[in-house]
């Protein structure tokens, strides 16, 4: 078992290594200076404020030194947590940015992968060979994760926000609400919360029903349950085992579709001006704020891989044969 | 396109069994029903661009026009006047190549991977499993923003080619598992013994056994890479010069359609994205039952 982690760790840590080096390496690898490039884009008029602008990104990138000194010196700085400055939101450190922002997408995608995994699942699991709730159930999941994160977003925005005024358009909680560990602002945050958690939601549990369900079909067709059958063990009996087993691959299932959750969530923050990491990438993008940019991306970097390492050592709790002899070859 | 092909065209397989698969394909309702509103979208990408009478990104047209039968606005314009129809066929065209290049080239570094890997053993397998892991695990959209941000021009190939560079990982791992569960066959072992090179053996006895999950997996990928090229797009890093059904959405958001009521504007992008991805699903799941009879419907 402890060769099992030694080997994930590994993976994790080359990742991580070739996820820095990727983020230090882009601006290095395209064509020209990128600090002229910037500078071209940025176009600003003011030429002292260009001067300025010109020598922080100078100095920013180590461009004066050589190669190999420029990398080893992006590393001290990650080391030291200094993700460089931000030129929209001059002169908070993109750490500072990054750190208020995480919470709220956080407090989107936890709850809205948990739950979507707990009732996918459960749903799937009751659906599968049953004709009457299969045949509702299954168009429905297949609709729901074929849908574009964003258009699911902006349909509950346009109808339950707009249209009806169920609830709030955008934002965190209420601008005219007093920030603090009241009822009223904590009611506030999850009244603005409920919309954005709910697309996310509903996209994510499509995919867990549709493939609790197969999963269950595949392992109601397999000797062991047909075995319990011929004993004569009842049905639930028998769909509890598949259950089980057919959990699993869901429990590694969680590990892959993360990224695509992440994805789904930063372009549901957009919809609704929620001021998360997605909103900050956006506005970072659209006036080319390449320092918030790289730093968003080493910190969805640092998450995953945790959020990887909590399902392994889930999985190993959950499945009793990685315990006895695990080689590491399943993952 | 591949996508509305016949499923049965598997090579190497007795002509009873073609005729068997191709019997169950065309009577299966899933298959039939994704097969055909997969066609019919691409039917309209193809010649829908034909019909429209205004370029995607002219202005010129009555602003926040509703969908009207005159003057060729269709599906409405937009808040500065723009023709949402043309728009809207454009960007379905978009579609359908960063699916089919994004998709294709994420199969082909797949199946390059995953038969290598599964074929050889040993210190290959070791190192290619590696990377596997390693690009599985990188959170690939977040990688595909930083690379996108720094492009000065975009354009439509570039994005396809990075989509299909970064979402293989789980295909080759695929079909890795399945390769190694048939390099210890019989025929495998006689075509070694006859003198066959690997590529040969690889392509000639090993594909064509897994022809059905190979198509499959391209479906999947294709889905995926349209999926994630409208992600890219509506966060505001789509290609330059043209208009992509995500950009649709991202403008329509941006210029705040939602509270116009302009429901032309944003419906229909999605709408046809979801369709497309939703019937290239339901089509897998036909081929599925096709190809794997415990699964037929009793």
């Amino acid at each position: 078992m402890g060769r099992y982690f030694l080997r994930k760790l590994g993976i994790y840590s080359l990742t991580f290594f070739v996820a820095v080096t990727v983020d230090w390496a882009i601006p290095h690898l395209m064509p020209g200076n990128p600090v002229l490039t910037l500078m071209n884009r940025l176009q600003i008029q003011d030429p002292r404020v260009a001067q300025h602008v010109y020598h922080h990104y100078m100095r920013a990138f180590n461009l004066d030194l050589p190669l190999w000194k420029q990398y080893w010196y992006f590393w001290v700085s990650l080391v030291h947590g200094d993700l460089g400055t931000s030129i929209l939101q001059f002169p908070s450190p993109v750490t500072s940015i990054i750190l208020h922002a995480a919470p709220y997408t956080l407090g989107l995608l936890i709850p809205a992968i948990l739950l979507s995994w707990y009732f996918g699942n459960k749903v799937g699991a009751l659906a599968a060979r049953r004709k009457v709730l299969d045949n509702s159930a299954l168009p429905l999941s297949y609709a729901l994760t074929a849908t574009p994160y964003m258009w699911l977003a902006i349909l509950l925005s346009w109808t339950l926000a707009v249209t009806w005024h169920v609830f709030p358009v955008g934002f965190a909680y209420d601008p005219t609400a007093i920030r603090g560990l009241s009822w009223a602002f904590v009611g506030s945050l999850a009244y603005h919360w409920f919309l954005p958690f709910m697309s996310l939601f509903l996209v994510t549990f499509g995919g867990w029903a549709i493939g609790m369900r197969n999963m269950i079909i595949y392992e109601l067709e397999s000797d062991y349950a047909h075995y319990l059958e011929a004993l004569g063990a009842p049905q639930r009996l028998v769909r509890k085992y598949a259950f089980r087993n057919a959990l699993l691959p869901q429990i590694t299932g969680l590990a892959l579709v993360l990224g695509a959750v992440l994805a789904g969530s930063l372009v549901t923050e957009i919809v609704f001006s929620y001021p998360g990491l997605g909103y900050q990438i956006y506005r970072a993008i659209t006036n080319e704020d390449y320092f918030v940019i790289q730093g968003i991306f080493l910190f969805i970097i640092v998450g995953v891989l945790i959020a990887n390492f909590v399902v392994d050592i889930v999985y190993v709790i959950v499945d009793p044969r990685t315990r006895i002899g695990m080689e590491g070859g399943r993952s | 396109m591949s996508a509305v092909a016949a499923p049965a065209a598997a090579p190497a397989k007795p002509v009873g069994a073609v005729r068997e698969s191709l019997y169950f394909a065309l009577r299966n309702r899933k298959l039939v029903f994704g097969a055909s509103v997969t066609g019919a979208m691409l039917l309209f990408a193809i010649f829908g661009p034909l019909f429209a009478r205004h370029g995607p990104l002219a202005y010129g047209g009555d602003l926040s026009l509703a969908p009207t039968r005159h003057g060729g606005y269709w599906f409405g314009t937009t808040l500065q006047g723009q023709d949402v129809f043309a728009q809207f066929v454009t960007g379905l065209r978009l579609a359908f190549i960063v699916g089919a290049l994004g998709g294709g080239i994420a199969s082909a570094i797949a199946m390059v991977v995953g038969f290598t890997a599964g074929y050889r053993g040993g210190i290959v397998d070791e190192v290619l499993n590696m990377l596997t892991n390693v690009v599985l695990v990188i959170p690939t959209f977040a990688l595909l923003l930083v690379i996108a941000a720094y492009l000065s021009v975009r354009g439509i190939l570039t994005e396809a080619v990075f989509i299909g560079l970064t979402s293989w990982p789980w295909a080759a791992r695929a079909l890795r598992a399945q390769t190694f569960s048939l390099v210890s066959r019989d025929f495998v072992d006689l075509a070694r013994l006859s003198g066959r090179s690997s590529w040969q053996i690889i392509f000639k006895e090993i594909a064509p056994n897994m022809s059905s999950y190979l198509f499959m997996m391209f479906i999947l990928l294709f889905g995926g890479a349209i999926l994630i090229a409208a992600t890219l797009d509506f966060i505001g890093l789509g290609p330059s010069n043209t208009i992509s059904l995500g950009m649709m959405m991202q403008l329509s958001v941006q210029n705040a359609a939602l509270q116009l009521h302009l429901w032309w504007w944003f419906l229909p992008p999605g709408l046809a994205l979801m369709t497309i991805v939703g019937s290239l699903y339901v089509m897998n799941v036909g081929l599925d039952e096709v190809f794997n009879p415990k699964l037929r419907e009793m």
